[in-house]
């Protein structure tokens, strides 16, 4: 078990740079997230770390070695793949001995090792099938069985959840939660996913473009993003974002719309600057309507039991705004709802950088 | 075309195209500069030096008119093995297609003659159209056809197609079938329920989708026809009577190894080489290729 | 079947047995000519039911010289050459293509692509047409009469290393990456990972090769002037010449019938085989 360093790490196909020096230090047993959009180079990072692809700048350490130029064999990683990328001619037995029979591990050793780890992972009764004669979950098991067995000093997760269906998912994201508790190996775990990304790692990396955006854990993330990315790629629905300003005095948000929305504290720094501000859809509170902050017209309802998405337009601005109210709430399009929020979960935004600033 | 990950940098991979690549130099393209070298020289009359001659050969080859009605001849050729061949597997495909239970019975039953090599098809041909012994002239006979393909060219030629194409069925079958049993069910299905009957269907529906498979098919054909069909014609008729079963390979090997004419022989090899790449190219363009660059 | 038709089901039996037959029909007539003696078939019209003499020309064509005057080798000879060309050239097509193939697939090193179109143009270069300069080549080489320039000359492939090729460009990349992280090095990985993964693959690309390689009739012709060395083949050949002398046509079809059924037998036992290697080579 190690921690790993990432000091200005970059990656680049020809001149094409993708990951734009990227900072950060990953703690001896702990579960950290990389979460972004399609290409934003999470698997890249987490590729590089295995050795698969080259660092093209920067070190990456694991422990207190410099891995940059070592073969993936010899970092003492483990990966599971997307696709689980087993040896299909080989048995579940063979799939998961196969890197020790290669390091020369003793004949007993392996098959001990081997039948412990399928203890854990409940596959003892498959040790003999070839892997085509297992469902996608056992497949995913067998996936991390290989990479247990090998007793590495890090995990390495590439999206392992994305090929199984949904009630599976939840299934199995509990048991990786479980098996890196008990393990306590230091583990990177690349997702697109919003829940994976928000329940799994103690802390959680966004990135964007290949740039960090923010690290932090999940709650932090969530309460507090740092731009105006992070704040709408976290949080389902997104949080919605409304163009505004601030008030002479630094007090108050200003909408298009002309609301006057009191802020916790008075930003007086960016007094009369145009500036973003997000609100999440399950903080908006409906009130009645002397007391309200926000007047919203119901475009499209959505019914979902528990409770109820409203996509609405701020009256008249064009803008839209998704609210999420508890419970059933009878409506129809083109109805009048009044909301109001506490300031705390205001996020205000600089409208150029798009950092925050409250 | 490439895998994502490699191995690191070594003189493994040489290794490994080594032996490929030695035997192409070797036998391929060393050849084959060869007889582009020799096609544009003209050896002299004791084969000890030679004299750079331009294009002098490809003139010779295409002002003689015993090449070009060769050429010409090729081509009849190969467009009748093709016709008489792909059409005789498109109806026994179109059958075998309707077949549920049995299909690879027949199928095994119609594929084998592919694994019979040229010459031993051309010597059961010939032996069965042999004129004084043979078991079909005996039968035309009676029909008052007198049958000697020794002597008549047409009916060397038709001999020459019938054997060629009796082997070339099982290839076109096999791609037939595969072509229908690649058409999905439910396109059948559709057209049976807007009221199309099964000659109907096979004509606006099977037909049309199975025109990749076509135009790949006639591209084989043509270079089976070209190549392959050496050994049937050495053993039926070699070439004859007067040159009327002579193809373009054929004429190669008789005006190189028994003319021993290197550069006209080269030149025609040349020549050959241009149609091969043509057809290659023409297949590569055309026909949606699983091979990308 | 999408409606049922009864009448068209009967047609649809009925062309295809006429077609078996018709395909059939000039093997039967060539087994029939096996079963008879030399006089029998010396004279009109020639039968179309099997005789008495089979074994008999067994006996005398695999164990004899083949035909009267036409000087052949004991056929048993020439078909163990043709087995042993057809052999070296599967064996050899095989083991060259799939290394290339791998090499091409999973290294990246300066001249890759200049030997990724060498083996391409291979494509367009059959045998036929740069037939004379290549037979100087293996004479030069002393390769004449030999199982080498029977065999060598046949092995290089386009066709052979692209199904490779395309076999291993359809193996998933983390398979490697798995593999490597495990520790395998380059030979390892191809031992333990593609060649049983491409296991059918060589077993259709054998079929295929085989029988090319048994019908491989040109070449033998040029590169074989010793008649120990010549092939089953080529040797029906020689006795169509002879036979205009003496009509032995029980002896050529009896050797005619041995001489095709290794690559008979080879494509019906190993059909499903043989599908996929056409299918896949040529497509």
């Amino acid at each position: 078990m190690s921690k790993i360093k990432f000091d200005y790490v970059r990656k680049s196909y020809g001149p094409n740079e993708v990951i734009h020096g990227i900072n950060g230090t990953i703690e001896d047993g702990e579960f950290v997230v990389i979460v972004g959009p399609s290409g934003c180079g999470k698997s890249t990072l987490l590729r590089m770390v295995a050795g698969l692809e080259t660092i093209t700048g920067g070190e990456i350490k694991i422990g207190e070695k410099v891995v940059n130029k070592l073969e993936p064999a010899k970092r003492s990683i483990a990966m599971v793949f997307q696709n689980y990328a087993l040896y299909p001619h080989m048995t579940v037995f063979e799939n998961m001995s196969y890197g020790l029979k290669i390091r020369k591990v003793p004949k007993a050793e392996i098959k001990r090792r081997v039948e412990e780890t399928a203890e854990i992972l409940e596959l003892t009764p498959y040790l003999k099938r070839s892997p085509r004669e297992l469902s996608g979950g056992q497949r995913q098991r067998v996936a991390m069985g290989r990479a247990i067995v090998r007793e590495p000093e890090v995990f390495l997760f590439d999206e392992p959840l994305s090929n199984l269906d949904a009630k599976l998912r939840v299934q199995m994201r509990l048991e990786i939660k479980k098996l890196q508790e008990r393990l306590g190996i230091t583990s990177i775990y690349v997702t697109h996913d919003q829940v994976e990304a928000m329940t799994l790692g103690h802390r959680l990396m966004v990135l964007n473009g290949g740039n960090v955006e923010q690290f932090g854990t999940p709650i932090d993330i969530y309460l507090k993003p740092e731009t105006l990315f992070v704040a709408t790629f976290i949080g389902s629905p997104a949080m919605n974002i409304l163009d505004g300003r601030l008030s002479d005095d630094g007090t108050a948000a200003i909408l298009t719309t002309g609301e006057a929305i009191q802020l916790a504290k008075p930003l007086l720094s960016h007094k009369g600057q145009a500036i973003k501000l997000g609100m999440r859809p399950e903080h908006l509170i409906r009130c009645d309507a002397d007391k309200a902050l926000l007047y919203l017209n119901a475009d499209v309802v959505e019914q979902l039991g528990a409770d109820t998405i409203l996509h609405a337009n701020l009256g008249g601005s064009g803008e839209t705004v998704i609210a999420r109210i508890d419970g059933v709430v009878p409506a129809a399009s083109g109805e009048r709802f009044s909301f109001t929020i506490e300031p705390e979960n205001l996020h205000v935004f600089d409208s150029d950088k798009g950092k925050r600033i409250n | 075309m490439i895998k994502r990950v490699h191995f690191p940098a070594s003189p493994l991979p040489y290794l490994l195209v080594a032996p490929q690549i030695v035997i192409t130099i070797v036998f391929f393209l060393w050849p084959a500069g060869q007889a582009f070298y020799q096609s544009f020289h003209i050896e002299d009359a004791f084969g000890l030096g030679s004299e750079f001659v331009w294009f002098e050969n490809f003139e010779v080859l295409f002002t003689d008119p015993l090449y070009l009605a060769t050429f010409w001849r090729t081509i009849l050729f190969s467009a009748l093995v093709a016709v008489v061949s792909m059409g005789t597997s498109l109806v026994l495909a179109a059958f075998a297609d309707r077949v549920i239970r049995g299909a690879t019975f027949y199928r095994t039953l119609l594929i084998w003659p592919y694994a019979i090599a040229p010459v031993l098809a051309g010597a059961i041909w010939s032996f069965m159209f042999h004129p004084t012994l043979g078991i079909f002239p005996y039968f035309l006979e009676m029909a008052g056809i007198d049958w000697n393909h020794y002597m008549s060219g047409n009916q060397a030629m038709a001999l020459v197609v019938l054997a060629a194409s009796w082997k070339q069925i099982a290839y076109n079958f096999l791609f037939y079938l595969a072509g229908m049993q690649a058409i999905p069910k439910s396109v059948i299905e559709a057209a049976a329920i807007d009221g199309a009957g099964p000659v109907y269907r096979f004509r606006t529906i099977i037909l049309p989708l199975l025109s990749p498979t076509t135009f790949f098919l006639l591209i084989i054909n043509a270079v089976y026809a070209f190549f392959d069909t050496f050994g049937i014609i050495h053993a039926v008729t070699k070439g004859g009577p007067a040159s009327s079963t002579t193809t373009l390979v054929y004429k190669v090997f008789t005006d190189g190894f028994i003319g021993l004419d290197l550069g006209g022989s080269a030149a025609q090899s040349i020549v050959l080489m241009v149609m091969v790449i043509a057809l290659t190219v023409f297949q590569f363009r055309y026909i949606e290729r699983k091979v990308e660059y | 079947m999408v409606e049922n038709r009864p009448f068209l089901d009967f047609v649809t039996h009925l062309v295809l047995i006429v077609g078996i037959l018709l395909v059939a029909l000039p093997i039967w007539i060539m087994f029939v000519a096996s079963t008879h003696d030399a006089v029998r078939m010396a004279h009109v019209p020639l039968p179309l039911l099997p005789g008495g003499q089979f074994w008999e020309n067994l006996r005398l064509t695999f164990f004899g010289n083949g035909l009267k005057g036409s000087e052949t080798a004991a056929v048993w000879q020439l078909m163990l050459n043709s087995f042993i060309m057809a052999m070296m050239i599967s064996i050899g097509k095989i083991s060259i293509s799939i290394l290339s193939a791998y090499a091409i697939v999973y290294f990246r090193f300066p001249l890759r692509m200049t030997f990724f179109w060498m083996i391409f143009i291979t494509l367009m270069l059959p045998v036929e047409v740069r037939i004379v300069p290549t037979f100087e080549v293996v004479a030069n080489l002393g390769m004449l009469n030999s199982y080498w320039g029977l065999s060598v000359p046949l092995i290089a492939s386009a066709t052979a290393t692209f199904m490779f090729r395309q076999v291993f460009l359809t193996i998933p990349d983390e398979l490697l990456e798995s593999a490597r992280i495990d520790g395998a090095g380059p030979m390892r990985f191809f031992f333990d990972m593609l060649l049983p993964l491409s296991r059918t693959n060589i077993a259709a690309l054998f079929v295929i090769v085989f029988i090319y390689g048994w019908n491989q009739y040109l070449w033998p012709l040029l590169v074989t002037t010793d008649q120990s060395m010549g092939t089953i083949v080529i040797s029906i050949k020689q006795m169509l010449e002879a036979e205009t002398g003496s009509p032995q046509w029980n002896v050529i079809m009896m050797t005619a019938l041995l001489a095709m059924l290794p690559p008979v037998a080879v494509v019906i036992g190993m059909q499903k085989f043989f599908v996929k290697g056409l299918t896949e080579t040529e497509k």
